[in-house]
């Protein structure tokens, strides 16, 4: 149900993708992401890719979090 | 090595009669030879004096061939490492074959070489040995049991039980390469991966460290159950406690990646070339040096600590810096989808 | 690897709890309704970091902690039929059922196989026509889609062997089953961010707007169950309530089209039994009619046997969040992961193996 992990599609053949996390690699079946493309991330979970992952919102996620880890930061600084 | 009549073991390879001897001298004997094997007498027997250090195993492991080795050299490394693990210098191993009829002739013939390259780097010898063959269905192709006999040089006494609190935690380094490796190959879960088992003899390593510290308290290799399981063990039978640091633990991206796939916990999963060393904290840096320079601990890295509070347990410093309990397995690592 | 090693960065989550701690003023009761956020709040020690202000409690969010006695029997039973292959993922292979389980069962002779996905099971029915190969189809909406694909590409492929026995469920009835029984008093629902990857984030606005609980849907790294805290606690601290969507880079609000799609022309909704909750209008899947063929109850006559449930055991009550496994008198004594008496201490996702096997230094 949950353990779905991030996985980078390498090559796709009808609705077969190889696709590999971390150096190493599987085949995963894209029967409920027939749009995905060579080069998405996708969420990879028992065998399949279930999503495509938003790179761009990832970024943004990341950019939001390192804002409020800079602003958390100096208000503990000014409280001290 | 010269071919066997049939191209695939029979019942009466292992019955004792002409074909059992044919098996034995044109493939073990030629391959292992040595002039105690050599004599062929049911005993072998030789002087010592000293310490002896004694071990046994049994090797069951499916599949028998996976990336990086074979059953043949997990069995020579596997024996070797619990006499190195003592400290002992290993000096003679026995091999008893239990070959399932119909295990292709190539495949032991492949083993065998791989025992023999084995126990070369090791520099043991294989000096007695037994062959059965059994019905199909009645062994997974073929179980390896082995016995190990090494001599402890004098002044050096390393048990479980010798941890003291401050003393350092030291592993030679990455964990789950064996594990990840035999898994990538099983029916159901197949993966592709560059990934060997880490499948190595540790005993040079271990003269290595020992020549450059008197105060090696405890050595264990953490095999199945993994680095989590030896750290319990080591924790309960010195009666101490022990913190380790889940960011100073090495971990190749392939088995993180293959883990986080699987839901499989690193700290767990089986390694047959690593070892675990509870040092005394003045000696630890020289140690590690040590372990650096010799080729099977070229990762190694302190990764905790004894000491005295929770004895009995091993705890863990996250990388969010919160605490968390890491008890041993239980059962077996099972992939899962939660 | 990356969207994974990102979301773990500790400097990120400091500045989180900081901002937590800072912002956190009322009393928070939130749940994590998924075995896996719970796996990832105690893996990384997420409780020790919270300010006293917020309670984490544990919801039935566990596909194999939810499956009742009778659903497990009746997968040993169809183990246990001679010619069947039956193929699990692991979670389930040692889950106790009234009298066994399926790896007790693959002991006395069953041929019980682990996969890590149906692919490989029907793989296994290619390689073996002469045998009957069914599949144990556990999980909430992230695996059903899955198993959908799977029955349908067996009837592209002509594989005429393979089949299906669907304990699958739904995890939005079941949270509104838990929140009308009253048993349970929520300020804040941290909800499963693989399961809204295919269904969206539209499904859980009943709850925001109904019982006025805010909804938050996390990704599975400590990062994003951190961030998902932080935001229910803005919408507590401003009285909001609504769904937000922490777990952006994974989740659109109308999910996955596509996986909805193969979910509704194989299933059909169908009443199912959670551990603990008893029957649950319409919160499980059955195949539909036009599907019998691959639909194990049809094919095979499944004999389980007379329903035991374990005495003492808690599951029930844990999984709706009204007792802890400290409640429970068999927990760590009689219960343990060794020696199983209910779900939850089997699956690694479960919360009494998870307080058992992580519980926090100190506690």
């Amino acid at each position: 149900m949950c353990l779905a992990i991030p996985a980078l599609i390498k090559s796709i053949e009808g609705k077969e993708a190889e696709v590999e996390i971390g150096g190493i690699s599987r085949r995963a079946s894209l029967w409920l992401t027939p749009e995905a493309k060579v080069g998405d991330y996708v969420l990879l979970h028992t065998g399949y890719a279930i999503n495509i992952i938003d790179q761009e919102e990832a970024e943004e996620t990341l950019r939001l979090l390192e804002e409020m880890a800079e602003l958390a930061g100096e208000e503990e600084n000014e409280i001290h | 090595m010269e071919p066997l009549v049939s191209d695939k073991i029979l019942l009466a390879h292992g019955s004792g009669g002409k074909l059992a001897h044919e098996l034995i001298e044109k493939s073990f004997l030629r391959a292992f030879y040595n002039p105690l094997l050599a004599k062929l007498d049911d005993s072998a027997t030789f002087d010592f004096s000293g310490r002896l250090a004694f071990t046994t195993d049994s090797y069951v492991v499916n599949p028998i061939f996976f990336p990086g080795g074979n059953i043949g050299k997990l069995a020579v490394c596997g024996t070797v490492n619990d006499l190195a693990m003592a400290g002992a210098v290993p000096l003679y191993l026995s091999l008893s074959f239990i070959i399932e009829e119909g295990l292709p002739q190539e495949d032991l013939l492949h083993i065998v070489s791989s025992v023999k390259e084995a126990a070369e780097e090791a520099e043991v010898q294989i000096i007695t040995g037994d062959t059965k063959v059994v019905n199909r269905g009645t062994a997974d192709k073929l179980f390896l049991n082995t016995a190990g006999v090494g001599l402890v040089p004098e002044g050096v006494d390393i048990s479980g039980s010798k941890a003291k609190p401050g003393d350092k935690v030291l592993l030679s380094g990455t964990i789950g390469d064996h594990g990840i490796a035999v898994l990538s190959q099983r029916e159901g879960l197949s993966f592709s991966t560059k990934l060997q088992s880490d499948c190595a003899p540790l005993n040079k390593l271990v003269a290595d460290i020992i020549k450059v510290s008197p105060q090696i308290h405890c050595l264990r290799d953490p095999t199945r159950g993994g680095l989590a399981t030896t750290l319990n063990e080591l924790a309960k039978q010195s009666k101490v406690g022990i913190k380790i640091e889940e960011d100073k633990i090495p971990v190749r991206e392939e088995v993180q990646a293959a883990c986080e796939m699987l839901g499989f916990d690193p700290l767990y999963v089986a390694n047959e070339g690593k070892l675990v060393a509870i040092v005394a904290p003045e000696d630890a840096e020289a140690v590690l040096k040590a372990m650096r320079k010799n080729t099977y601990g070229k990762d190694a890295a302190v990764i905790g600590e004894v000491r005295q509070e929770h004895p009995g347990r091993v705890v863990m410093k996250t990388r969010l810096g919160a605490s968390r309990i890491v008890d041993m397995l239980v059962g077996d690592l099972l992939p899962r989808i939660c | 690897m990356k969207f994974i090693d990102e979301f773990r960065r500790s400097e990120l989550a400091q500045g989180l709890v900081r901002r937590i701690r800072q912002n956190s003023t009322k009393k928070a009761r939130l749940m994590e309704f998924c075995g896996g956020h719970t796996v990832t709040i105690l893996k990384h020690g997420i409780r020790q970091l919270l300010p006293p202000t917020i309670e984490m409690l544990s919801g039935p969010g566990c596909p194999v902690c939810v499956t009742d006695n009778a659903d497990l029997d009746k997968a040993i039973a169809l183990a246990q039929i001679p010619g069947v292959i039956l193929t699990t993922f692991g979670d389930m292979l040692k889950v106790p059922g009234s009298r066994s389980s399926l790896q007790k069962a693959r002991a006395d002779g069953a041929d019980v196989r682990i996969v890590y996905s149906t692919i490989d099971a029907l793989q296994i029915a290619q390689e073996n026509p002469d045998k009957r190969v069914a599949f144990l189809g556990i999980g909430f909406e992230t695996t059903a889609p899955t198993i959908a694909a799977s029955v349908l590409q067996a009837e592209q492929e002509g594989i005429s062997n393979y089949y299906v026995l669907s304990l699958h469920k739904l995890c939005p009835p079941v949270i509104k089953a838990l929140l009308d029984s009253g048993e349970v008093r929520l300020d804040g629902l941290i909800c499963p961010g693989h399961v809204s990857a295919i269904i969206g984030s539209r499904p859980w606005e009943f709850i925001a707007r109904d019982y006025s609980i805010p909804c938050v849907v996390s990704g599975f790294e400590p990062l994003d169950v951190l961030q998902s805290v932080d935001m229910l606690v803005a919408q507590i601290e401003s009285g909001r309530s609504e769904v937000e969507i922490a777990y952006r880079r994974g989740v659109r609000p109308e999910g996955n089209r596509q996986a909805l799609a193969l979910m509704e022309r194989v299933f059909e909704v169908c009443p199912a039994r959670w551990r603990g909750m008893g029957l649950v209008a319409h919160s499980g899947l059955r195949l539909k009619p036009e599907f019998e063929r691959f639909d194990a109850e049809f094919a095979f006559e499944i004999n389980p046997g007379p329903v035991v449930e374990p005495k003492g055991c808690l599951c029930g009550d844990i999984l709706r969040g009204v007792k802890t496994p400290q409640d429970c008198r068999l927990f760590a004594k009689v219960c343990t992961p060794e020696s199983p008496v209910g779900p939850c201490m089997v699956s690694s996702e479960g919360s009494c193996a998870a307080y058992y096997l992580y519980g926090a230094a100190g506690e």
